[in-house]
């Protein structure tokens, strides 16, 4: 990965914490790097070291108590609830572990809606949702419902709707965690090719030592500090 | 796919859960329209009365008869056109659950005075040249499957005795609310046999109908009526053909109220049924809202996705209940025309309804909208898995 690539997630001085009962609980403290363009990062770490919460942070779905992040130059820290749904509608994509379809969309409808928010037309909406289910070899799944998929399929189904309004950055909560090894491995598979043929920035977070080999850097998280990174491999 | 597709599929998601509470507001509608319209019919006669209709009658009570000698005296009055009378007969044919109104009343001013009372004219002519001849309304007729011509004897009960008519007109009501149930002959008749059996009572009718030449001089009219038998043995009181009406149901008025307020309590108890199903509806898809969220949706799209489900549930089981008022009416007026004659669902009633239907949706929706406003996309994301 060349250095020469521009910064795209810029994170400075970021603290965050929670109050429990009368506690407040320290989560993340003081973290502090930058993401290139094109990256494939993993956050690991664990349970409760605070990854989740600042891939949260990243995505504009939770507050900072302080510090700033930006994206695309944007500081998201800023922006109102309403302004960061407009944001995050446009700048992010998102793919969870339980791949969080809608039950009652079928996958094509699935895929489409984000883009109800886009104001494309339906022909044009049909374009996007064919060039993204198709990227994700599910074209002759398109009228399935989610009950109708392999939890893989469902996955690709939830990478689809991630990519289709080409959001600047793509967020993945454990995306492997709810799948078989085979599944697991073409799902990341999936997310390298994202990543080298359309030159996606992804931001993973997980357990799995197989799934963040994948990734260009590793940044692990203890206790909510940044504690190493560095390249996948030497990480690892 | 537009948002309205996901909409109606979130709708129908759980479709024994929408279909009982569709059932419920179709039911609860259909009720609180039912109920609406028994409150309608009982003020039907009010609504039917004319303004320039006035009734003397005894100022003690109804009960008590006025002289027919008045007619005279009342028809000087300035602003009078024309003055009936008529006496409650209170006749039952064959048995007392065959109950139905019959006077006894001046037949020429009567057809005059109410020409809401569609007669054809060669019936008319029949009714008034024979002495036992009735006009009998088109449900009365219907119910009982009397014809022009045919022979009816009705048992008196206020005046004793076995009363024979012949049917000569059946009248037609000229607009919707116009009471067809009414039965009415000759108080000649009846006037003659009371001369033989009890002549005190004779020459004596219950009340005068007066005919006003406009509505602006009726108060003015009813006063000069009233003034004129003061210190007389029969005092008078005379009213408007509504006051007249209204002091009928004023009798009965506690049921009234009692049913309105059932109609109320019926459109509550659905209202707490529909947030039931809405908050469960809810909370059970917090996750898909908080993913919605992540997606860009915003909560007041939420929001609205909530209200319009709720107005689908609740419109669902609006539109049922209000197509099945009038099915509905219709067999209730039919089965108790005697008590209801004019049983009709109006567009009142049809407004209070869809306006009943409006508020139980909003108001069902109202909690679980401004939970899915607040709800944090982190905390609905912890819900899921």
């Amino acid at each position: 990965m060349g250095d020469n690539r521009p910064i795209i997630v810029e994170i400075r001085n970021i603290f965050k914490s929670y109050t429990r009962g009368s506690q407040t609980v320290p989560v993340l403290e003081d973290i502090t790097f930058d993401i290139m363009d094109g990256e494939f990062l993993a956050l690991m770490g664990p349970s409760g070291s605070g990854k989740s919460t600042l891939l949260n942070l990243i995505a504009g779905i939770d507050k900072a108590d302080s510090g700033t992040i930006k994206v695309g130059g944007i500081d998201i820290t800023t922006l109102s609830e309403t302004d960061l749904a407009g944001w995050r509608a446009i700048n992010v994509g998102f793919i969870f572990q339980f791949y969080n379809l809608m039950p009652v969309l079928t996958a094509f409808e699935n895929v489409e809606l984000p883009l109800l928010l886009t104001g494309l037309s339906r022909r044009e909406r049909k374009e996007h949702v064919d060039m993204a289910l198709g990227a994700v070899s599910l074209s002759d799944r398109i009228d399935h419902y989610p009950s109708q998929l392999s939890g893989g399929q469902q996955q690709r189904v939830a990478i689809a709707r991630a990519v289709v309004t080409d959001p600047t950055i793509l967020v993945a909560d454990e995306p492997t965690g709810d799948l078989d090894r085979r599944s697991a491995e073409e799902i990341l598979d999936l997310m390298e090719r994202l990543v080298h043929e359309l030159g996606k920035t992804i931001i993973m977070v997980t357990h799995d030592p197989r799934a963040a080999g994948k990734a260009h850097i590793i940044k692990h998280l203890e206790k909510g500090i940044l504690t190493d990174n560095g390249p996948a491999q030497a990480a690892i | 796919m537009g948002l309205l597709k996901l909409l109606f599929k979130n709708a129908f998601r759980h479709k024994l859960r929408t279909f009982l509470t569709v059932l419920g507001i179709t039911i609860a509608i259909l009720a609180f329209g039912m109920l609406r319209t028994i409150v309608g019919a009982w003020y039907a006669g009010v609504e039917a009365s004319s303004a320039t209709r006035l009734v003397t009658r005894n100022s003690v009570s109804l009960v008590f008869f006025l002289p027919i000698s008045y007619k005279e005296k009342i028809r000087q009055v300035p602003g009078v056109t024309e003055v009936g009378y008529s006496d409650w007969f209170g006749g039952v044919y064959i048995e007392e659950k065959n109950f139905f109104p019959n006077f006894a009343t001046d037949a020429k001013t009567a057809i005059e005075l109410f020409p809401e009372f569609l007669v054809p004219e060669d019936q008319k002519n029949a009714f008034m040249r024979d002495r036992k001849g009735v006009v009998v309304g088109r449900k009365t007729a219907q119910r009982f499957g009397w014809k022009i011509g045919d022979l009816v004897t009705l048992k008196g009960t206020i005046f004793p005795g076995n009363w024979e008519f012949v049917i000569r007109a059946i009248y037609h009501g000229a607009q919707k609310s116009t009471d067809e149930t009414q039965f009415f002959f000759h108080w000649n008749y009846l006037n003659e046999s009371l001369k033989k059996t009890a002549p005190y009572r004779a020459d004596k009718v219950g009340w005068f109908l007066v005919g006003v030449k406009s509505p602006d001089v009726a108060a003015d009219v009813a006063v000069e009526i009233d003034k004129l038998f003061k210190n007389s043995l029969a005092e008078t009181i005379t009213e408007t053909e509504k006051a007249f009406q209204l002091s009928f149901i004023s009798m009965t008025e506690a049921i009234v109220v009692v049913i309105q307020l059932v109609s109320i309590i019926v459109i509550i108890i659905i209202m707490a049924v529909m947030a039931n199903t809405m908050a469960m509806t809810v909370r059970e898809r917090t996750g898909e809202y908080a993913i919605m969220k992540t997606l860009g949706f915003g909560g007041w799209y939420i929001g609205g996705l909530i209200l319009g489900e709720s107005l689908v549930i609740a419109g669902t089981g609006s539109a049922l209940g209000i197509g099945l008022t009038f099915p509905a009416a219709k067999a209730f007026g039919d089965s108790l025309s005697q008590y209801f004659p004019i049983f009709n669902v109006s567009r009142s009633t049809i407004y209070l309804e869809m306006a009943a239907g409006l508020i139980v949706a909003v108001v069902a929706a109202v909690f679980p909208i401004w939970r899915a406003i607040r709800l944090r996309i982190a905390d609905g994301l912890r819900r899921i898995g």
